[in-house]
């Protein structure tokens, strides 16, 4: 599914509407958010990690490479492997403890992290052209699938 | 009283050995170590963050320097968080480990209270109360410190941090990344006031930052074949606005609290029209400006081992493991 974005508000939209349909699973998902800088990556986590009841400070997960949400009992992992040189770094973030099968995975640069993150329910690729951005989002598995038609 | 410091929080492995009286005895960063004598001459490419193998070489090495035994100790201080749980673990069990062989107490240290104190290793110290811009990739924070444990955040990041910004800024311009100091070097060939960024959030209220909407206001800005001038022009404009936004919020910080003094820590402090703004303000003004020198602006075990002089000094040590990768620094224990 290909959605236009106009602005960043239209990128907030989309990630709130990931957000309310994900309301309705209670286990995890691995998204993947693939795009160039300032195509608006963090603009729709952000907005995705709000819809999910986070509140404080959405802190960017650049320099930390992951930051760890638990609003109303789910467990958020907002990850951005960007300063990630190899893969085999990911092995110290501790990673295990957070299965994606009850862990909702929101991963930026994912394309860094190889073969040892999860593989993805939902991918979502972040384009600028000219003016305007545009979204690819693609279902991956049985449940990305799902979640993907209720987008539409 | 000469106590071990030992940093592993996020991508820096360090060791460092401060003594109240005789001030800092030895301090090594991993990367600045030559670990010859440990790998027979052949330094092995180490991933980052790969804290487990740094460390003890990095101990060896700071206790050669300040000629002491690990038993001449009287404590052992370690970043116990906030940072990535894997990280801080491994620098947590080597301190807990080193404490528990050689009998010595522990001392859990806030990271972030390092970077604070930092300038409290120069010969320059600022006196209680002060206000604190923290400024790194990491962080973006004005914190009020009326002593050692007494913190207050006044204002922080509500997004990028302002390095970041820095760095994805001069990403996008094709510089090498972190860009930083290529961004503010290419800054100084510019043009001023042909390119002219926001100030984000100076027109209303308040002391927090957001620096993500600058990223795409440059993105936006930069034409497609972009020439070396073209780029010059949108760094000086980039370093213009990040800089006069950070000064217009400290000086509203110190406004709003009186307080005599301001510190910069973190890497961007080492940024010289930010310096150059903050010291026209505080000249202005009657302030008393502080830097830590720029080692010890970047993450560093030096203000660790200070830290745990400080506390383990009045009597703050314990004999657990203690690892929180999320710790609000306004949670700490005043001294």
């Amino acid at each position: 599914m290909t959605l236009d974005l106009p602005d960043a508000s239209a990128t907030e939209a989309l990630g709130a509407a990931i957000a309310r349909a994900l309301q309705s699973t209670s286990t995890g998902l691995v998204i993947f958010l693939y795009g160039d800088l300032g195509a608006g990556k963090t603009t729709l986590a952000r907005q995705l990690l709000r819809e999910l009841g986070v509140t404080g400070t959405i802190r960017s997960p650049t320099y930390t490479l992951m930051e760890l949400y638990s609003p109303e009992g789910r467990e958020l992992l907002h990850m951005d492997l960007y300063r990630l040189h190899d893969p085999a770094e990911l092995h110290n973030l501790g990673l295990t403890d957070y299965p994606p099968s009850q862990t909702l995975w929101l991963v930026e640069w994912p394309e860094r992290g190889g073969d040892l993150l999860p593989s993805a329910d939902i991918s979502i690729t972040l384009s600028v052209a000219e003016l305007s951005r545009k979204a690819d989002v693609l279902g991956l598995s049985e449940a990305g699938r799902q979640l993907v038609s209720k987008l539409s | 009283m000469p106590v071990l410091g030992i940093e592993t929080s996020c991508d820096e492995t360090a060791a460092a050995i401060y003594d109240g009286e005789r001030g800092l005895l030895a301090h090594a960063l991993y990367s600045q170590v030559a670990l010859h004598a440990e790998y027979g001459g052949v330094v092995p490419e180490l991933a980052s963050r790969d804290h487990v193998a740094r460390i003890n070489p990095l101990i060896r090495e700071v206790l050669a320097r300040a000629n002491l035994r690990p038993d001449q100790l009287t404590g052992v201080a370690y970043t116990a968080g906030p940072g990535l749980v894997g990280a801080l673990m491994v620098g947590g069990a080597v301190a807990a480990g080193m404490a528990a062989a050689h009998n010595l107490p522990l001392i859990p240290v806030h990271h972030m209270e390092g970077h604070l104190l930092a300038p409290m290793l120069e010969a320059d110290r600022p006196q209680f109360p002060f206000m604190a811009l923290l400024v790194s990739g990491g962080h973006t924070l004005l914190v009020a410190v009326r002593g050692i444990g007494d913190y207050e955040i006044l204002g922080e990041s509500l997004d990028d941090a302002v390095g970041e910004a820095f760095d994805k800024t001069a990403k996008m311009m094709g510089l090498p990344y972190p860009g930083g100091p290529h961004l503010a070097k290419l800054a100084q060939l510019g043009t001023p006031g042909r390119y002219k960024f926001p100030r984000p959030m100076t027109d209303r209220p308040g002391l927090d930052f957001s620096f993500s909407g600058l990223k795409t206001a440059v993105l936006t800005a930069l034409p497609k074949g972009a020439t070396d001038q073209d780029k010059a022009d949108i760094a000086h404009g980039f370093q213009e606005a990040v800089t006069e936004t950070l000064a217009i919020k400290c000086a509203r910080a110190i406004e709003q609290t009186g307080f005599p003094a301001l510190v910069v820590a973190g890497g961007v402090g080492a940024n010289l029209r930010l310096r150059e703004r903050l010291g026209e303000f505080a000249r202005k003004n009657n302030i008393s400006l502080h830097f830590p020198r720029h080692e010890f602006c970047t993450d560093n075990a030096a203000m660790i081992a200070y830290v745990g002089w400080a506390r383990r000094s009045q009597g703050q040590h314990t004999h657990t493991l203690l690892a929180r990768p999320r710790w609000p620094i306004t949670e700490l224990e005043t001294v």
